[in-house]
């Protein structure tokens, strides 16, 4: 999976792994979106709502609202009082760091920086401290890809198999 | 080496075969299965009205998008080395329906002047009907490239192996001036098809294709596929990046990121002007993807073997053919196309005293006893057109000459025939009274 990456072979082998894409989507319960809008039609509010609508517990984090999607809003990952699988973060690249540090201190199992999203940095605060990392990637589209619905829209999965399909 | 399936990167003749089509998981069904349906039970109306916003990844109706279809276009995009495609019915609607998500009134195309007859009439005529504008330009001179680009040109436009005289696009340059413009560089890539070669790895945005050509191959269906390298910063094309009046204000780029361009290009112009391929067609078209690098292979080196012999002939006046050291571009179809030139390509029957070239070329087109007299290219079958006598016969020679296309000029597209049969069959018509 290289298509439109920023990241070099060997930060896509380590931080977009497909084994480690995969295991998360199967494994976790609850995300925390860091950075999600109160605007229905932005990327991020896509994103969580999607994830919500397959069962997903979303926690939003934004200090500018109260709740978004019917879910409580907390102002930063250390308000979130119950346990998070997954940081899905929708801030500039530059705040990663921050939310890295966090991410570690609330105890994530994973850091999960969007498309366009790099910050080596943040990458290795979560990888030392035990965190699965995934960067410059899409939570959606990934959960597309590998359930296979992106499919449906003619984009370029890079799935390649002679084996039959699981039922999603 | 890895020995995980998810991070191997398979070669093009196993894409051609697999890309796009994981075995169903219920029936198991090892062909690609027709989906010949015009619609989609939605799970609740929840769910439905999530599909319309596009908020989840689903079928609603075949004119935006269907399973059949779907297979297509990831396998073409996958052989293409693209984020994605959008299936349509035919070559002539792919580019419409590039150039209508893209443009907006007032903008302007720089094209090659070497390209297909309806692509110029498309470009010129209908496109004037949505005030937008093309300037050609010989597709040699990077200058003139240059000179045209104004700051309303929104995209650059060419054919890999261009009619009517096999012009080859210098795809990396005209990319880079396109790039330093901001101005997406758009490629005709049906000639080559992406066995021969793959415009974005030189830099090409955005690629069309009539499938009716080698693709299927067959002469058994239309069809058309529009590309997206992906890679693109649409951000400056309101088009693309601002709150679509289309959509309920949805800013496509913002919102989907590299699939922007396609998602727009689906969920608007495919929707709103119908041009979409059938699932039908598209089951055609994937059999004949199936066997395309194959194809290609055997028809570009029956091609070369073609025009060595005319280029020998006697009666024979010019070949026009990259693959051949006397092309004017011959060293850049060795760059970009070093599988070879195409299948297709075009010769100058030498002319007689006392007999008028036209006259000359309906001779040699009703001697022949294989080459099949139409209006189409890329079948496995050998084709032939005298563009003087058919598709051009209104116009005068002027006129001929101005479009490129000389009275002399037979265009002939290679199949699969037995190549010693082709040149008997050259020859006799050749030497035909
Ligand atoms: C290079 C080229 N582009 C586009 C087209 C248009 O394709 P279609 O006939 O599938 O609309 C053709 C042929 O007709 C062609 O030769």
């Amino acid at each position: 999976m290289t298509l439109n990456s920023a990241l070099s072979a060997e930060h896509q082998r380590l931080y977009q792994d497909p084994h480690v894409i995969q295991r998360l989507l199967r494994e976790a319960r609850t995300i925390a979106v860091v950075g999600l809008s109160t605007d229905p039609q932005r990327a991020s509010w896509f994103v969580a709502n999607y994830l919500k609508k397959l069962g997903y517990r979303i926690i939003p984090v934004n200090p500018k609202a109260d709740t978004i999607m019917e879910e409580k809003c907390y102002p930063s990952l250390a308000a979130i009082p119950e346990p998070v699988d997954i940081v899905d973060v929708f801030r500039p690249a530059a705040d990663a760091t921050a939310i890295a540090r966090d991410a570690v201190a609330i105890g994530a199992k994973a850091l999960w920086l969007q498309l366009k999203l790099v910050n080596l940095e943040a990458a290795e605060i979560a990888s030392r401290a035990g965190l699965a990392v995934v960067m410059d990637r899409c939570v959606k589209i990934e959960h597309g890809r590998y359930q296979g619905r992106l499919h449906w829209g003619g984009m370029n999965t890079e799935i390649i198999t002679a084996r039959k399909a699981r039922l999603a | 080496m890895s020995n995980k399936a998810e991070t191997r990167k398979f070669g093009f003749e196993t894409r051609m075969v697999h890309a796009g089509h994981i075995p169903d998981a219920v029936t198991g069904a090892r062909a690609v299965p027709i989906y010949q349906t015009t619609s989609f039970v939605f799970d609740d109306a929840d769910q439905a009205a999530q599909l319309f916003e596009l908020k989840q990844f689903g079928n609603i109706y075949s004119r935006i998008s269907n399973p059949t279809t779907a297979v297509f276009e990831e396998r073409v995009a996958s052989l293409e080395g693209a984020a994605g495609a959008v299936a349509t019915a035919s070559g002539m609607a792919a580019q419409l329906v590039a150039f209508l998500t893209l443009l907006e009134p007032g903008d302007e195309v720089v094209a090659s002047s070497q390209l297909y007859g309806g692509s110029i009439t498309q470009l010129v005529h209908t496109l004037r009907k949505f005030n937008l504008q093309v300037r050609f330009v010989d597709p040699s001179s990077i200058a003139e490239w240059e000179a045209a680009i104004t700051p309303k040109t929104r995209a650059l436009y060419g054919e890999t192996i261009g009619n009517p005289r096999g012009a080859i696009l210098d795809i990396g340059r005209i990319a880079a001036l396109g790039a330093s413009h901001g101005i997406p560089l758009i490629v005709d890539n049906t000639m080559a098809t992406p066995a021969l070669c793959r415009p974005i790895e030189h830099g090409a945005t955005l690629i069309v294709h009539s499938a009716t050509k080698f693709m299927g191959g067959h002469g058994t269906a239309l069809g058309g596929v529009l590309l997206d390298s992906g890679k693109f910063d649409f951000s400056r094309y309101p088009s693309i990046a601002a709150p679509s009046a289309a959509y309920h204000d949805l800013r496509f780029y913002d919102t989907f990121g590299h699939y922007g361009f396609l998602m727009k290009a689906r969920a608007e112009t495919i929707r709103d002007t119908g041009a979409c391929l059938s699932p039908f067609n598209a089951f055609l078209l994937i059999q004949g993807l199936e066997t395309l690098s194959l194809r290609m292979e055997r028809q570009t080196a029956s091609a070369l073997k073609v025009a060595q012999f005319l280029e020998g002939h006697g009666e024979v006046a010019w070949v026009a053919y990259a693959g051949l050291p006397s092309h004017p571009d011959h060293a850049l179809a060795r760059k970009y196309l070093p599988g070879g030139p195409g299948a297709v390509f075009s010769f100058g029957l030498r002319a007689k005293k006392g007999e008028g070239a036209r006259a000359r070329g309906r001779v040699f087109i009703e001697a022949l006893q294989l080459f099949s007299h139409l209006a189409n290219i890329g079948d496995v079958r050998s084709l032939v057109i005298h563009p003087a006598s058919t598709t051009h016969q209104q116009l005068s020679d002027e006129e001929l000459a101005k479009g490129g296309v000389a009275p002399e000029l037979i265009r002939l597209s290679i199949g699969l025939e037995n190549v010693e049969d082709l040149l008997w069959d050259l020859d006799q018509a050749l030497l035909a009274r």
